[in-house]
């Protein structure tokens, strides 16, 4: 059916097309031979054209477009005529004996535009003569489009300011006149097409009157472009005149595209001074009408020309701009009770933007238009349309983008209960929009109120939600989640250690209520935020000795060692004994050798309870090795303890090279440096004779399972370590034990059994090269090492 | 003219948020041949963010790297010189020469890339050169107070590397530069 339709009105149209091409052809005759009888009569024919009611509004546009082509030149035509003699106000009288009213009129348009530009009479009286007679025509697509064709033959002849059809009688607002009475004839031409019709055809009428509907938008360009139109007259004259064609004619489709049409064609800072009268038009509207776009639009326009310059905000103050939109839309959402949830955000995102460009500095504002959104989200708990979430997310962005701040933003009493709408997964998003907005900025959190705030705000990646959600989390994007957690854990920092302090005591109630996955992530960085609050003091009680500072270093390690020990849930123990360690060592920074005793305790505890791994177990001695060798705050007894045990362990490893490597590593243990008191110069050699028997047996069970010898490198690195000691002069390792070292290690290098190792040999080599170096060294060191043959 | 960026000890996120600013703006994709990293990184974010930077990566495990598997020691040609990385958690006493030196001497490496103590070394012996990169993020360490970010390229050119040390003091980014010279394929002297 529609197919044919299709097909019949491309007919229609070709045949109307060829019949005005025939009479065009005719009427050319007649202008060459300045027949002007037959030009006429041609001309009516041709136009008659335009009578049909069978195209639909495109198709009739393009046989339109042709006729407009030919009154061009029969245009000239009569201004040609009226040079040869003929009078113009004749020629006007006979184009109206034309026997249809639709070529008529076009006819006498034409004519109206050489009348006017011979200025024979004022344009204004023209003017109004044609704008009248077009009333002929009440058929809304003819009637469009002869209106149309008169707003264009007219536009260069209104009598504007400056122009040249100005004059006494002339003014600016004969030409405002015009158009508005043009304007508002087409407009209810065009409303009427929404009634005629069966009701089942609506549809297409809709699309059909869109269509015509820039015909009608026209006249407002024409309006906006006429220079007499100041603010004055605009306000007083032109906007209520159009608005009031707008709410009379009761047409949905109209009134959205004329309030859009008046919002882009006219000057913002019009819009600004006329905010109100523009804004009261809005709840008079039909209640179906997309009045929140068309507030968007506006308020989008407004935002762009505050940001255009700052020396328009003054007027937006002026004119008191936040107050009357904020009103308008309060009222707007008020009134429609069915607007969807994404559309009320969308409206407060605009003003929001609206208001971060005109009034930064009124946190009250932005706070103010949050409350509205809350209030409106109300009893919706978190919801579930993700056109609304993505609304919301962006009005939670718009401040943190606009004050790069995020202790602004916190300031904002409305923003966490906005959060809360949120569904889990998107209120997850939001915080970390939150924490990159922070890390980018490297803004530092520097009181526990803050952090506090801040906390709320971001709990849902803190803690599981209530609602337990089944979903399977995505393990990578968990580990970036809180990571970031981390990462914003290292931001929170204040030069006052009370404050300090209470920061910390903070993050630590949040980050427990974190559940195992999570503790991992956020213990460690609280612990070094603490070790660093502990160091700082521990410069702080140096200086100032005697006075008590408020917080110690002795009140902050009970606090970290029940952190660590949280970890115990999850359970981490790899991370606990180092975590354990580092305590240790801070205590021994701060000379408190209990505390320190404690902390080596529960690693230890660590260690032989939960630490099974081989090679974790390799790592972890260590560490423990090494942390203990840095000790200085221990007594005899307590050192005595921790170091039996720790060489206990790395006699117990797995593999051979592991526990001679970790014994003679506990050769330190005996030996420090910078200490008189610890330099054992027996034990250090028990420690390596020992690593020494570790070797030979390591050696032997190569020879046993692998029918040849392993490699000597242990013997080396021994070696190396009885050099070592021999410089810093151990007496009990004398030149004979090296000496019985090398030959050991040479012999067996050219054992039979041995397999070939380039590495050993190359460290072998240069492990003499080093003898023969140190041998060229003047005063003692020289004199030392000479007895040695290498 | 070979750049090498020697780096590491970020404790991202343990202790670190970030590289800093200035840091990050000079870490240019393309211009740089090898990263040698001493490990601690943690996290696998950093590693990604690295291998921007350069695709020949060499990491060395710390104590606290999320990710197991990197080796406790990795050596590697560059040019004519030899090099070794380590963490240095391994060697006690921790930051002792003389203990270095004997891993350089068991690697047998002209230069050896260590770190753990968050502070930066270069150190010259008879069997080669011991650089410590320093932490670059300048995080918290037990051994070392006051830390700065620090992190060291080196330019390796036939028989010649030049040691350039890049520190963040009191905001600003301070540079030095060290030479070490080879004299023979065994032994670096000054």
């Amino acid at each position: 059916m529609i197919s044919d339709g299709v097909e019949d009105e491309e007919k229609w149209l070709a045949a109307a097309i060829t019949g005005l091409q025939q009479n065009s052809f005719y009427m050319h005759r007649a202008l060459d031979s300045n027949n002007l009888r037959d030009a006429l009569k041609y001309s009516a024919q041709m136009l008659s054209e335009l009578r049909t009611s069978r195209l639909s509004p495109h198709k009739y546009y393009e046989l339109y477009m042709r006729a407009f082509d030919e009154l061009r030149k029969l245009e000239m035509f009569f201004k040609e005529e009226t040079r040869r003699g003929c009078s113009i106000i004749d020629l006007y009288e006979l184009v109206q004996h034309a026997g249809n009213i639709l070529p008529r009129l076009y006819l006498l348009c034409t004519v109206g535009s050489v009348y006017i530009k011979s200025k024979e009479a004022p344009a204004k009286d023209v003017l109004k003569d044609l704008v009248e007679m077009c009333r002929g025509i009440q058929h809304p697509v003819r009637g469009l489009f002869l209106r149309s064709y008169l707003s264009q033959i007219s536009r260069d002849k209104l009598p504007d300011i400056g122009s040249e059809y100005e004059g006494d009688a002339d003014t600016v607002t004969d030409a405002v006149e015009f158009v508005l009475q043009n304007f508002t004839e087409m407009n209810k031409l065009w409303v009427r097409m929404q009634h005629q019709g069966p009701a089942r055809e609506k549809e297409r009428r809709e699309k059909e009157r869109s269509e015509l509907r820039d015909l009608v938008g026209k006249n407002l360009h024409v309006l906006s472009q006429i220079e007499g139109v100041d603010l004055d007259m605009y306000r007083d004259t032109v906007l209520p005149r159009i608005l009031e064609q707008v709410v009379n004619c009761k047409d949905e489709l109209a009134q959205y595209y004329l309030m859009d049409c008046v919002i882009q064609v006219f000057p913002d800072e019009y819009h600004l001074q006329t905010l109100e009268i523009l804004l009261s038009a809005c709840p008079q509207l039909q209640p179906s009408v997309d009045i929140k776009t068309v507030l968007s639009q506006l308020m989008e326009r407004l935002s762009n020309y505050a940001a255009s310059s700052t020396e328009v905000l003054p007027e937006f103050f002026q004119v008191e701009a936040f107050a009357k939109l904020n009103n308008a839309i309060g009222k707007v959402i008020e009134a429609q009770v069915d607007m969807p949830i994404a559309g009320a955000v969308t409206l407060y995102s605009s003003l929001l933007t609206f208001t971060l460009h005109v009034h930064p500095d009124r946190l009250d504002y932005v706070d103010q238009i949050l409350g509205a959104c809350v209030k409106k989200l109300s009893g919706k708990g978190k919801l579930d349309d993700s056109r609304a979430t993505k609304q919301i997310v962006a009005l939670l962005s718009a401040p943190l983008e606009k004050y790069n701040d995020i202790e602004t933003a916190l300031k904002l009493s409305n923003y966490p209960r906005v959060m809360e709408h949120l569904d889990d997964g998107t209120n997850k998003v939001m915080a970390g929009v939150i924490i990159q907005s922070i890390i980018k900025n490297r803004t530092h959190i520097s009181t526990a109120d803050k952090v506090e705030a801040l906390f709320e705000l971001i709990k849902g990646l803190i803690k599981d939600s209530d609602e337990k959600l089944h979903d399977e989390i995505d393990e990578e994007d968990f580990n970036e989640e809180q990571n970031s957690v981390a990462r914003l854990i290292q931001m929170l920092y204040n030069d006052d250690p009370e404050e300090m302090l209470k920061i910390i005591c903070t993050v630590r109630k949040y980050i427990l209520t974190g559940g195992p996955k999570r503790l991992p992530f956020t213990v460690p960085p609280l612990i070094f935020n603490s070790l660093k609050l502990v160091r700082r003091l521990q410069s702080q009680e140096e200086n100032a000795a005697g006075e008590e500072v408020a917080p110690t270093p002795k009140k902050i390690f009970p606090i970290l060692n029940q952190t660590i020990e949280a970890l115990s849930a999850v359970p981490v123990p790899e991370l606990a004994l180092r975590l354990y360690l580092q305590c240790a060592e801070a205590a021994n920074d701060c000379d408190l050798e209990p505390v320190a005793y404690e902390f080596f305790t529960q690693a230890y505890i660590l260690y032989e309870e939960e630490i099974s791994d081989s090679r974790a177990q390799v790592t972890a001695v260590h560490l423990i090795i090494g942390t203990l060798q840095r000790m200085n705050v221990f007594g005899v007894e307590n050192r005595d303890t921790l170091t039996h045990k720790a060489t206990g362990y790395s006699a117990k490893l797995l593999k051979k090279p592991d526990q001679c490597r970790a014994v003679y590593a506990c050769s330190h243990l005996f030996w420090v440096d910078d200490s008189d008191s610890i330099k054992d110069g027996e034990r250090v050699l028990l420690c390596l004779k020992r690593a020494l028997r570790i070797a030979n047996a390591a050696q032997q069970m190569s020879n046993a399972t692998r029918g040849s010898s392993g490699s000597v490198t242990l013997f080396i690195e021994i070696l190396n370590k009885y050099l070592y000691f021999f410089e810093k002069g151990n007496s009990e390792i004398s030149v004979s034990v090296i000496q019985g070292l090398i030959e050991l290690i040479t012999t067996e290098m050219h054992s039979e059994n041995m397999t070939p190792d380039p590495a050993a040999d190359a460290f072998f080599a240069s492990t003499l090269r080093y003898i023969q170096f140190q041998k060229q060294k003047e005063g003692a060191l020289g004199e030392k090492y000479e007895p040695i043959k290498a | 003219m070979v750049l090498v960026l020697a780096l590491g000890d970020l404790h991202i996120s343990h202790r670190a948020p970030d590289l800093p600013a200035k840091f990050k703006s000079m870490l240019v994709p393309g211009k740089i041949q090898h990263i040698i990293c001493t490990g601690n990184l943690c996290i696998k974010e950093v590693h990604d963010y690295l291998r921007t930077i350069c695709p020949d990566l060499h990491i060395a495990r710390g104590e606290y790297d999320e990710e197991t598997r990197y080796p406790e020691t990795k050596t590697l040609t560059i040019g004519q010189f030899k090099l070794g990385v380590c963490h240095g958690h391994q060697v006690i006493p921790w930051g002792d020469l003389d203990s270095l030196a004997m891993l350089q001497r068991q690697l047998d490496v002209d230069i050896l890339v260590t770190g753990h103590t968050h502070q930066f070394t270069a150190y010259k012996h008879e069997a080669g050169v011991v650089i410590n990169p320093g932490s670059a993020t300048g995080a918290y360490s037990s051994i070392t107070y006051d830390v700065n970010p620090s992190f060291v390229l080196m330019d390796i050119d036939a028989l010649r590397v030049v040691v350039y040390v890049y520190e963040l003091i009191d905001g600003e980014v301070k540079v030095d530069k060290i030479d070490f010279k080879k004299t023979t394929t065994t032994q670096v002297a000054h």
